[in-house]
């Protein structure tokens, strides 16, 4: 048996300039990471503060950071494929043959695993412990171990531009189309891996929230006076526990079937995919909600703060958060109407499909009326959330009409439903996400991102999402279907020219995005959040140091309402120092998160070229990494009460010198108003 | 101060910019699809299609229109330059509204839930379409790439061609030679799943004549972009004539012409047959389920044609 598998010299990519130019764009892109990390000087640092860190807040910036990364990836391959499509009409377009489908594959499972996941577990593990008044999330190395999977995950994709194909059977894998019988090589082995490992990390990464939300809150901080955004985390980790499993068995049956040729879901010998299909959804339709709820956890923060007023309908908004986590795993038999289902069953799915419906109408009403009677303040996370409102109903009124089964069979499967989906994921899924990394990037950096620039990321990618996705729901009534690589239409034409140019708008705020964070950082000195509060905040995170102490929270808080930091503030009790201060226990720093992530893409690799001895060495690597940390009992190390004085010694001297609300010169800056009884 | 506020003015009617960037949108898109093959449909099953399509737009915007309302009037009014607004910093209760954000919605759902029953019922790719009348017979398989209509009654099979009388019911039995493939008519109906070893079924009919497109819809490897074909809706004595063309081939399709036609190919062009393989439907679908009928769910009939 070969040394390396099916691993030959023509498994590079020199057959075709654009497949070879794509893999010289990764390959330089990591390059220039490792050169700019030495011309720093930072290797240190990077190796010993934030590779081997079990920090909840760094895991967090390090899961945004790739999730930043991959969305610049998946954006080159829309752009790709909005081009391809303008121009082939009665033409193969500029993309050699086979291309096309490796880039709808590619793109959808990046943005889908490797930037919409990995975002929200950043967002929320920088976020949520410290909304709750915790000091760390209850794992923190299988934090690490989560980030590492996902990393290596994504790795894989990275990696397939450079060495073998991706992927031509979507980011759904549907057999027998992905068995070996029509997908012999090694895309769609790329892709099982790469979703196989990281569904791990994302599945640890549900159970740490999980038990971090259960158990860690501070003291008084009761189920029905979290905020909003812990409560759709709550909600969310609840989800990925019960679905990732789906998934995962899916795809590791997939992976018997194309490794040890066995027959789950191929198209003789007693295979049958609709398993597949059915299982996919299964996980598939609650990870829609999974990337969404958060998003809604995030506009729920940002419309109280930047209205200057209290969420209204928070016991509506919890609800219609639990009715949405409990509904979503009763439609997944909506993605195939089309199957052959009787009407019997394809009306009962419709109809709780519609019913999901309802919870999130109530939660936009109770979202604008909290701008009533505000004082709105139009930050660019502000912008985000109100662009979000008013596109996402029209993404939500697309999807009641896929639900109805008769409208289903005419739209499935065509441009309508690409409209539909990315009216939900892009205005709802990224803009929340945008938002919540344009409010808390202060937190986790200690100085504000750039608001003019912010405002025209806005703009272009609002604008940018209508011009480039509501043609494609005029090209969807006109038939056209998804995933094509040539047309024959005319009509079809002028609508995919319109929605190249979209994509090109979109560029720009992409590129607004990136202007933003470097203007930000240039001019850092002038924006600086010494208080860490930048926003006149509610909820706990803002009562941290921004970026916050190692330890989060000297002293516990105790919590004794809704919108706790807002309640303190009030009440005139923010911002007290105790008597003396206590040592802190702290988790200490390893290197085993990273090995095992590392051996993770090794496996990985080794079971995509049928690599058997790597595959096995790799395995023994993660298992000895397990052992040596599970019998290391010397994880922790104590910081001395002395270290916290002066670390909160230094934070005080700071709020001394800064203006006592951050908001105050602001022109729509409500003041800090008074306690008033509820109307 | 005044930079400021004139800057602050300019994003203030935001919601009022994109809705109107949303409602050109709309406009341009809309006249155009009006003569596309969904909006002008060409059969009763499409037609049902489209009202239903209608009726679903239009209740819905009864809390749609609102949120349009609310998100243009509230981000101008309440923007906190504005001091003459009123303003209620702790408002975030009260029951008449949490009744109307539950209860509206709610109302509209359960009216369209029940819609949604009758319609799912009534265009149930499954049914037949008039039980008063036979309908046609066809069986049509999905190869790499191109699509295989086989008239049993007539003992004709066409490749990438499908001719039927206008205003007479068709049933097609769809079974996949491959992978999973979906059949789809625009002007007149589907789709329905074609999968390998099954049989699943469409019931259309045209009530105008003319010429319609159909394709595969379920993306299935290099040939898929190219894999459509026509549909011929027309008069019963031009349908008559077109079975007798179809006749006059000297093709046949013997179990040697089928493997040969079951080859990956792309592009293929119009292809008749005069004869047919006796139930070779049938023994298509068997090659994969070896006559296991268990294995295909409810009404997903596999190794029979009816
Ligand atoms: C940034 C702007 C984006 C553009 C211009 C864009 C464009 C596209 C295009 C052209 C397709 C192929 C449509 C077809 O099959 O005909 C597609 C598919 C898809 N997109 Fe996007 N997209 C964008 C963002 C996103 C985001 C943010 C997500 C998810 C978080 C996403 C998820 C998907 C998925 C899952 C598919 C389906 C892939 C498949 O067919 O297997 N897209 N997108
Ligand atoms: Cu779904």
């Amino acid at each position: 048996m070969d040394i390396f598998g099916r691993l030959t010299i023509e498994s590079l990519p020199f057959y075709s300039a654009i497949a070879a130019s794509g893999a010289a764009v990764t390959v330089l892109g990591a390059l220039s990471v490792a050169a700019v990390i030495t011309y720093f000087g930072a290797w240190r640092l990077v190796v010993f503060q934030w590779l081997s860190s079990v920090d909840h807040k760094k895991i967090g910036i390090m899961y945004i950071m790739l999730a930043l990364v991959m969305l610049v990836r998946g954006f080159v391959d829309a752009a790709m494929m909005r081009s391809q499509q303008a121009i082939a009409l009665n033409s193969d377009g500029y993309l050699p043959p086979g291309h096309f489908d490796q880039i709808f594959s590619s793109h959808g499972t990046i943005m889908i695993f490797f930037m919409a996941m990995p975002f929200l577990s950043g967002l929320i593990n920088l976020i949520m412990p410290q909304q709750i008044g915790s000091r760390d999330v209850a794992f923190p190395f299988m934090n690490a171990v989560s980030l590492w999977l996902s990393t290596a995950g994504a790795a894989l994709v990275l990696i397939s531009l450079v060495i073998g194909k991706f992927s031509t059977a979507g980011w759904t894998g549907y057999p027998p189309y992905s068995g070996l019988e029509f997908t012999p090589g090694v895309g769609v082995d790329y892709w099982i891996w790469a979703v196989l490992i990281s569904g791990f990390g994302s599945t640890m990464t549900g159970i740490n929230f999980l038990v971090t939300i259960i158990k860690c809150r501070a003291p008084g901080m009761t189920m029905f006076r979290m905020p909003l955004f812990t409560w759709t985390v709550f909600i969310t980790s609840v989800l990925i526990i019960f679905a990732f499993p789906a998934l995962t068995v899916a795809c590791a049956m997939l992976a018997l079937d194309r490794t040890l040729g066995m027959h789950f879901f191929t198209n003789g010998m007693g295979g049958n995919m609709m398993n597949y299909i059915n299982l996919f959804w299964l996980w598939g339709h609650p990870e829609v909600y999974i990337l969404i709820l958060p998003a809604f956890g995030v506009f729920s923060e940002v419309v109280a703060v930047f209205s200057q007023k209290r969420l209204f309908g928070y016991i509506s908004l919890v609800l219609a958060t639990m009715a949405i986590g409990l509904l979503s795993f009763t439609v997944w038999l909506h993605h195939f109407f089309t199957m052959g289902s009787s009407a019997r069953v394809n009306s009962f799915f419709g109809t709780m499909t519609t019913i999901i419906a309802v919870p999130t109408g109530v939660k936009v009403f109770d979202w604008l009326l909290t701008m009533y009677r505000g004082r709105i303040v139009f930050k660019p996370p502000l912008l985000f959330t109100i662009g979000f409102l008013v596109t996402f109903v029209i993404g939500g009124l697309s999807g009641v009409l896929l639900a109805l089964p008769p409208i289903d069979y005419l739209m499935h499967n065509t441009t309508f439903l690409i409209a539909h989906f990315h009216n939900m994921i892009i205005p709802g899924v990224l803009f929340g996400y945008l938002a919540g990394y344009m409010f808390w990037f202060p937190k986790a950096f200690g100085f504000k991102l750039n608001e003019k620039w912010g405002t025209r990321a806005f703009w272009c990618w609002i604008v940018g999402f209508y011009v480039a996705f509501m043609p494609l729901y005029v090209l969807g009534l006109l038939g056209m279907p998804r995933r094509m690589e040539h047309y024959e239409i005319a009509a079809w034409q002028p609508h995919l020219i319109v929605a190249a140019f979209g994509a090109f708008i979109i560029l720009l705020g992409m590129i607004c995005l990136g202007v933003q964070l470097w203007v930000s950082i240039r001019d850092r000195k002038e924006a600086l959040d010494l208080t860490g509060d930048p926003w006149n905040g509610r909820s706990l995170e803002w009562a941290t140091s921004s970026p916050a102490a190692p330890y989060n929270f000297a002293v516990l808080p105790k919590v004794e309402c809704r919108d706790a930091w807002w309640d303190m503030k009030q009440r005139g009790v923010a911002y007290q120092r105790p008597e003396k201060y206590e040592d802190i226990v702290m988790p200490k720093n390893t290197f085993a998160g990273a090995v095992i992530g590392a051996a993770g893409f090794a496996f990985g690799f080794a079971m995509i070229w049928w690599i058997w001895w790597l595959a096995l060495l790799s395995l023994a690597v993660i298992g000895a990494a397990i052992i040596v940390r599970a019998s290391n009992d010397d994880d922790e190390f104590v910081m001395p009460a002395s270290e916290v004085k002066a670390i909160e010694d230094a934070r005080f001297a700071q709020l001394a010198k800064a203006p006592k609300n951050a908001m105050e010169g602001e022109p729509g800056f409500a003041g800090q108003p008074a306690p008033e009884p509820a109307a | 101060m005044t930079v400021k506020n004139a800057r602050a003015l300019r994003w203030q009617s935001c919601a009022s910019t994109i809705l109107a960037a949303a409602a050109a949108a709309v406009l341009c898109g809309g006249c155009s699809v009006l003569d596309g093959p969904v909006l002008s449909p060409s059969g009763p099953i499409s037609l049902a299609q489209r009202d239903l399509l209608f009726k679903a737009v239009a209740i819905m915007m009864i809390v749609i229109v609102p949120v349009f309302v609310m998100a243009a009037i509230f981000t101008r009014r309440y923007r906190g330059t504005n001091r003459k607004a009123r303003y209620t910093p702790n408002f975030d209760f009260y029951w008449p509204l949490e009744i109307i954000v539950w209860g509206v919605p709610a109302a509209i759902i359960v009216w369209l839930s029940l819609h949604l029953w009758h319609y799912t019922y009534q265009l149930d790719p499954y049914k037949e379409i008039d039980p008063s009348v036979k309908p046609l017979q066809v069986q049509a398989i999905a190869q790499d790439w191109k699509w295989l209509f086989v008239y049993p009654e007539q003992n004709i099979a066409v490749v990438n061609e499908l001719a039927m009388p206008v205003n007479t019911p068709v049933s097609i039995a769809i079974t996949s030679d491959t992978a999973m493939n979906s059949l789809v008519i625009p002007a007149l109906g589907g789709q329905i799943y074609a999968m390998a070893g099954m049989q699943t079924r469409l019931n259309l009919l045209a009530d105008k004549t003319g010429t319609f497109w159909g394709r595969n819809v379920q993306y299935s490897g290099r040939g898929f972009a190219d894999q459509q074909f026509r549909t011929l809706a027309q008069p019963p004595a031009d349908f008559d004539a077109w079975v007798e063309k179809v006749k006059q081939s000297r093709k046949a399709l013997d179990a040697t012409a089928y493997d040969a036609l079951a080859k990956p190919s792309q592009k293929v062009p119009v292809t008749y047959f005069s004869g047919v393989e006796p139930g070779l439907f049938d023994k298509i679908i068997a090659k994969y389920s070896h006559g296991d009928s268990d294995r295909a769910p409810h009404h997903v009939n596999a190794g029979t044609t009816d």
